[in-house]
């Protein structure tokens, strides 16, 4: 039994971004048409209390809540935490505190920054006021951070408002990025260094014999690790395949194109490959093909028919 | 006083694996880094993944930053029909609940929980603004340790904590964790710099890769698969208001109502795994969980030892569990938490059979 040595590890970038596009509800949208108007909105609950920010459902009892209350841009922190390495997306680029503060007329606190110029500057109990931002679209945002404020609590009694704003807000885009260095574990590893190599190399599983290609470490069927390393292909059997007619963002392969699944000879499994040098509406179940690695690639660009005469149905039906 | 829940068939923990947890496994997909895992809890009852009655895991696609990861996870369980199988987008302590369940409906008398987690691809103090509210917080992009350093300034506050205590908090775990061959840190860790004030790094768990298995029973099941099974003789999870400043963080309301449904209050426990990754959150839980200094706290060295996120809290009941099994406990408490300061919680009662 070979057992592969073990290739460097394998890494690369892989950043999952996507501008999240969500719709608000009544009270929701009036709060944050609100911040576009400098107007800081909350909403009463069953108990009395006043919570900002607003919500639908009474967080205790989960009754719907829709009576909005005016509450002032002052207020008081309840806790912080000083935050002296901003990270990406924060918002301030210098060290600041996050804060909960309790606006003047509600009961409940609000997360956000406090702009100061260090630990010492702040405190649990200290009043604040809202920063505006610059230019407000209708997001939590508007409020650009807190900044110190010397006048008083006390006083501040919330007033019923009918959230009624000119052009509300109905939704928000939330953009969000993730950024990872994927590494693909030993198994995909080999697979894709065998492939710089132009080699395709499965693997066999050690219960029920099956070679798997590519390989992901482990037999689906038998729960086992997989570890003798099995060199399949490099032609195989297409058998099945569907026309793509819609062209994907960034690429360059025309539409029409088959994609299909190719049963490299020796393999227990079917991997999915585009098929080129063929027209599209000729592509067929049990086509023989091979692949096609374009200069200097370490993968396979493309399979395209070896010429052969076409494989028997029975030679690939398992594999379907 | 609300009633307990009391499970109409007993259900044990019977076997309990996990990896070495490591700040990174780059070699190791997650199935690799799975697999040994579950093959130790199969040897250890004799089972074999066809013998299984149902198979519940616990993950995040977050994490890999990959859709359905779970299911390349599959893989290592030989996930072939007519396989029962479910998945948790949670800790892993919630898929043992979910197998807990299918147990109690007598539709299986043995169930496979696994979960895993690998931290390193990403940054998991950015991956985990992502669970936050998306309207009013994560827009905001408070990062884990700005919350739970919000959270332990609001202990400080009120005089439930300071800076030396919360330092004490985090030696002792570490240096419990020297007896515990699978944890990350352990021994003597420096309390280091400011994280996010008021948190050190010694406040904050290590970033870990990792996963756990444990198998449950039923009845007689356990006993033929087990020398001593660890009961569940409750177990109940809760939630709070998502929005930090709707709750008092220097409490756990979910946690003392959990462990009231699960029975914890009506004996004492001699043992309590705590799912808590900062320092703070085990000062909260003590109080709320009501727990004295007779109670042996996290002797695993808990998750500031080892925090492989989506498995730290199944590897808590997996560690009350081992303890039950080697006669170390008779009744131990088991905690798991999911989302920001504490915001859900569950608990479990274990028990070992009388000596
Ligand atoms: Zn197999």
């Amino acid at each position: 039994m070979a057992t592969v040595p073990s290739p460097e590890v394998l890494r690369a970038p892989l950043v999952v971004e996507f501008p999240f596009t969500r719709s608000l509800g009544p009270v929701q949208s009036a709060f944050l048409t609100g911040l576009r108007e400098r107007v800081v909105l909350g909403v009463r609950c069953g108990d009395g209390r006043t919570l900002v920010p607003p919500v639908e459902y009474d967080p205790v009892t989960a009754e719907e809540i829709r009576d909005l209350v005016e509450v002032a841009p002052t207020g008081t922190v309840t806790t912080w935490a000083w935050n002296h390495e901003p990270r990406r997306g924060q918002p301030l680029e210098t060290p600041f505190a996050w804060v909960l503060v309790k606006l003047d007329g509600a009961d409940t606190a609000l997360l956000h920054a406090l702009d100061a110029p260090g630990p010492d500057a702040v405190t649990t109990g200290m009043r604040v006021r809202i920063r505006w931002a610059a230019e407000r679209s209708g997001a939590i945002t508007d409020i650009a951070c807190f900044e110190t404020y010397e006048g008083e609590a006390g006083g501040v009694q919330s007033a019923p408002h009918d959230g009624v704003f000119g052009d509300p807000v109905t939704g928000i885009v939330a953009p969000a990025r993730l950024d990872y260095t994927y590494s693909p574990g030993r198994a995909q590893s080999d697979y894709l260094g065998a492939l710089a190599d132009r080699k395709v190399v499965g693997e066999r599983c050690p219960s029920c014999h099956k070679v798997y290609v590519p390989p992901r470490g482990a037999c689906p069927t038998c729960g086992v690790a997989t570890t003798e390393a099995v060199e399949v292909g490099p032609r195989g059997t297409v058998t099945t395949y569907c026309i793509v007619n819609i062209k994907a963002k960034n690429l360059d392969i025309e539409v029409p194109y088959v994609y299909a699944h190719i049963a490299l000879d020796g393999a227990d499994l079917a991997l999915h490959a585009r098929i080129a040098g063929i027209p599209y509406d000729q592509v067929r179940m049990g086509l023989r093909v091979e692949p096609v690695w374009s200069d200097g690639g370490r993968f396979p660009d493309h399979y395209r028919p070896t010429g052969e005469p076409d494989a028997d149905y029975d030679t690939y039906k398992e594999l379907v | 006083m609300p009633s307990v829940m009391r499970p109409g068939r007993d259900i044990a923990i019977v076997a309990f694996g996990q990896t070495d947890h490591r700040r990174s496994s780059d070699e190791l997909s997650e199935v690799e880094m799975l697999m040994p895992v579950l093959h130790q809890v199969l040897d250890a009852t004799g089972l074999k993944t066809s013998d299984i009655g149902f198979t519940c895991s616990g993950s995040s696609d977050y994490l890999a930053g990959r859709a359905f990861s779970f299911t390349m996870a599959l893989d290592g369980v030989g996930a072939w029909p007519p396989i029962s199988e479910s998945h948790v987008e949670m800790d892993g302590a919630w898929a043992l609940y979910e197998a807990w369940t299918k147990l109690l409906t007598g539709e299986a008398d043995t169930a496979l929980v696994y979960a895993y987690g690998k931290s390193s691809p990403g940054s998991v103090r950015d991956v985990l603004t992502r669970q936050l509210d998306p309207y009013y917080v994560a827009p905001l992009w408070p990062d884990s340790v700005a919350l739970a350093a919000l959270q332990a300034q609001a202990l400080i506050d009120a005089g439930d904590t300071d800076e030396p205590a919360l330092a004490g908090v985090a030696s002792r775990s570490r240096r419990d964790a020297s007896a515990n061959s699978h944890a990350q840190l352990r021994g003597s860790v420096p309390q280091g710099e400011y994280v996010v004030r008021p948190l050190r790094t010694g406040d904050c768990p290590p970033v870990s890769d990792g996963a756990a298995a444990v198998i449950l029973a039923a009845g007689d099941r356990a006993r033929e698969l087990c020398e001593r099974p660890a009961w569940i003789r409750g177990i109940d999870h809760r939630i709070e208001a998502h929005s930090l400043g709707v709750r008092d963080l220097t409490d756990s309301p979910s946690s003392r109502l959990a462990a009231e449904r699960a029975g914890a209050f009506e004996r004492p426990v001699d043992t309590a795994e705590l799912h808590a990754p900062f320092t703070a959150q085990e000062v909260v839980l003590r109080k709320a969980l009501k727990l004295g200094d007779d109670v042996t706290v996290n002797p695993s060295g808990g998750a500031l030892a080892a925090n492989p996120v989506m498995a730290a809290g199944l590897i808590r009941l997996g560690e009350a569990a081992a303890r039950i099994h080697r006669g170390a406990s008779d009744r131990a408490l088991a905690h798991a938490t999911s989302g920001p300061c504490l915001q859900q919680n569950l608990v479990a009662v274990l028990e070992g059979d009388a000596r």
